[in-house]
């Protein structure tokens, strides 16, 4: 039974779940801001692309790995919560036009920093290299970094259902991506519930630049940029409007992207991309609500 | 006399170019139910937004307890101990009833369950549910339920009989008169005109955003004044 599935290895299959988990949890950083705010964050790219940079910072200095994960952590986070108050607050009441644009504005302002500040040729983040070498599961080697980027994702993700689902602010949360101006009347604070979503997907993206660096150990400005784009795609195959579907839509091309990418010859992976893309224009066409929407679900009423 | 509970003081809401309520002052007490009638368009619903802090009044004031809450931020308003049934409900349908409940104190956490479900028997029947199952009517029950979870000093209702069978409007009704009992200040605008003015300890009628005529309970039973009062 080791052999093989589809014709790919288990290589293959372990590094197409690590990628699926990857892009499920960028999915879920995107889809919990698009659920309170109606905002897709287009630069959610350049959080991760800004983790990496401390990474490679910290490696370059020979600081110990903790250190170059806290640091990635500090700067993510205070970038996503400063742009939270310098951009999404003050446009909050726009239209969801002027917030894309704005976060277009924003993404292509951080990479233009990023390559002020270092360069275009890239810095090394290596400090988690190890994890590339193999572990042998039952006579098959499987990269560890496949493993570990399953195993944190299904964590991180089983934590947000935990307190999305048990904790009072994940119910007002929910309850805010579902009707904020009843949850308001209620007496959920906006500024809170948005800013623990603002929080939670800056979490998620420091996570994702820690794991992504592993398998991209050199950082350049546009670090994280086709996957962000991959993502959204796969978000919005999967259905924008509920964080399951929109986690599974990225889940979903993420293990695409990764099984093609790894059982396709190298000079047909060149192609992957459009093929991905031509794949969800033909769903949407087919579902034009996700394809794990739930049926009959609508558009919900913006803030 | 001592300040009542809610007082509205000269109340101008303006939509853009179109001014919805002109000039409204009135007051609601502890244990009083005061009726907010009239036609569509009239600025009932205007003045529960406004008082909401939904859309900032043009002119006037909004005073708790003698103190001013114009400007302040709809969410800390209900903290202040102002719930607000709206219009069409508006209970969280995906969520269980228990999770609508939950979020009916989130601006004033500890809240009082107990006394809720001795009022509304079936919200607890029915907690483990998903609200959108339930009918119309127990909808109804739920999103006044939630409201008086957080134990406010003051109800609003927007239509809370909108659309209900003539038994649940009954059950909304005399649930209404025991939450005044317990000593909140109600504010209710409704449509049905005589079931409003047989209620309240008074009612104001409003027509183009001006408040037209005080009727008190005994005028319920006077049609002649209530369509003339309408019409006006």
């Amino acid at each position: 039974m080791i052999a093989t599935f589809l014709g790919a290895d288990w290589q293959t299959l372990a590094d197409a779940f690590g990628l699926g988990g990857i892009y499920a949890l960028m999915a879920v950083g995107i889809g919990l801001v698009f659920g309170v705010l109606r905002l897709v964050n287009f630069a959610y790219g350049q959080l991760v692309m800004a983790g990496a940079y401390a990474l490679a910072f910290a490696y370059e200095r020979g600081w110990p790995v903790w250190i170059g994960i806290l640091l990635c952590f500090a700067v993510v986070v205070v970038l996503s919560v400063a742009m939270d108050w310098l951009v999404f607050r003050p446009l909050r009441t726009q239209t969801p036009a002027v917030m894309l644009v704005a976060t277009f504005a924003v993404a292509f302002l951080l990479q233009s920093i990023a390559l002020l500040w270092f360069g275009s040729l890239g810095k090394i983040a290596a400090s988690l290299s190890a994890l590339n070498q193999p572990w042998t599961v039952g006579g098959v080697d499987v990269r560890k970094i496949s493993l570990v980027a399953t195993g944190v994702a299904a964590g991180c993700l089983v934590a947000l259902v935990l307190l999305l689902g048990r904790t009072n602010v994940g119910l007002h949360m929910r309850a805010a991506a579902l009707d904020f101006r009843t949850a308001r009347l209620l007496g959920v604070r906006a500024h809170r519930v948005i800013g623990s979503a603002v929080l939670i997907s800056g979490l998620l993206a420091a996570t994702v630049a820690v794991l992504m660096t592993v398998q991209t150990p050199l950082v350049t400005p546009d670090f994280a940029l086709r996957d962000t784009i991959l993502v959204l795609a796969g978000v919005v195959l999967g259905g924008m409007n509920r964080l399951v579907s929109a986690t599974l839509g990225g889940f979903a091309i993420g293990f695409a992207s990764g099984f093609l990418g790894g059982a396709l010859p190298t000079d047909q992976s060149q192609y992957l991309p459009s093929f991905l893309f031509a794949a969800v224009i033909l769903v949407l066409l087919i579902r034009p609500a996700g394809l794990f929407a739930r049926r009959g679900a609508q558009a919900v009423e913006r803030v | 006399m001592s300040t009542p509970v809610l007082e509205l003081e000269e109340l101008e809401v303006r939509h853009g170019a179109v001014q919805a309520v002109r000039g409204l002052s009135l007051t609601v007490d502890r244990g009083e139910i005061v009726g907010l009638i009239g036609p569509n368009g009239a600025g009932k619903s205007s003045t529960l937004q406004a008082l909401m802090g939904l859309v900032r009044p043009a002119a006037g004031d909004v005073r708790l307890h003698g103190h001013s809450i114009v400007g302040r931020r709809t969410e800390d308003v209900a903290r202040l101990g102002i719930a607000l049934v709206p219009e069409g409900r508006r209970i969280f349908a995906e969520l269980t009833v228990e999770e609508n409940l939950r979020l009916g104190s989130a601006g004033r956490p500890g809240g009082d369950l107990t006394r809720v479900y001795e009022l509304f028997p079936i919200v607890e029947e029915f907690r483990k549910r998903h609200a959108g199952a339930l009918s119309g009517g127990q909808q109804q029950q739920l999103a006044i339920a939630r409201a008086l979870v957080a134990r406010p000093e003051v109800l609003l209702l927007d239509e809370p009989s909108l659309g209900l069978a003539p038994q649940m409007v009954d059950a909304v009704f005399a649930a209404l008169e025991e939450i005044r009992d317990r000593g909140i200040a109600i504010l209710l605008v409704e449509q049905r005109a005589q079931r409003t003015v047989a209620l309240a300890d008074r009612s104001h009628v409003l027509s183009n955003g001006r408040l037209r005529l005080t009727l008190g309970p005994e005028a319920a039973n006077d049609s002649d004044t209530l369509v003339s009062a309408y019409f006006a």
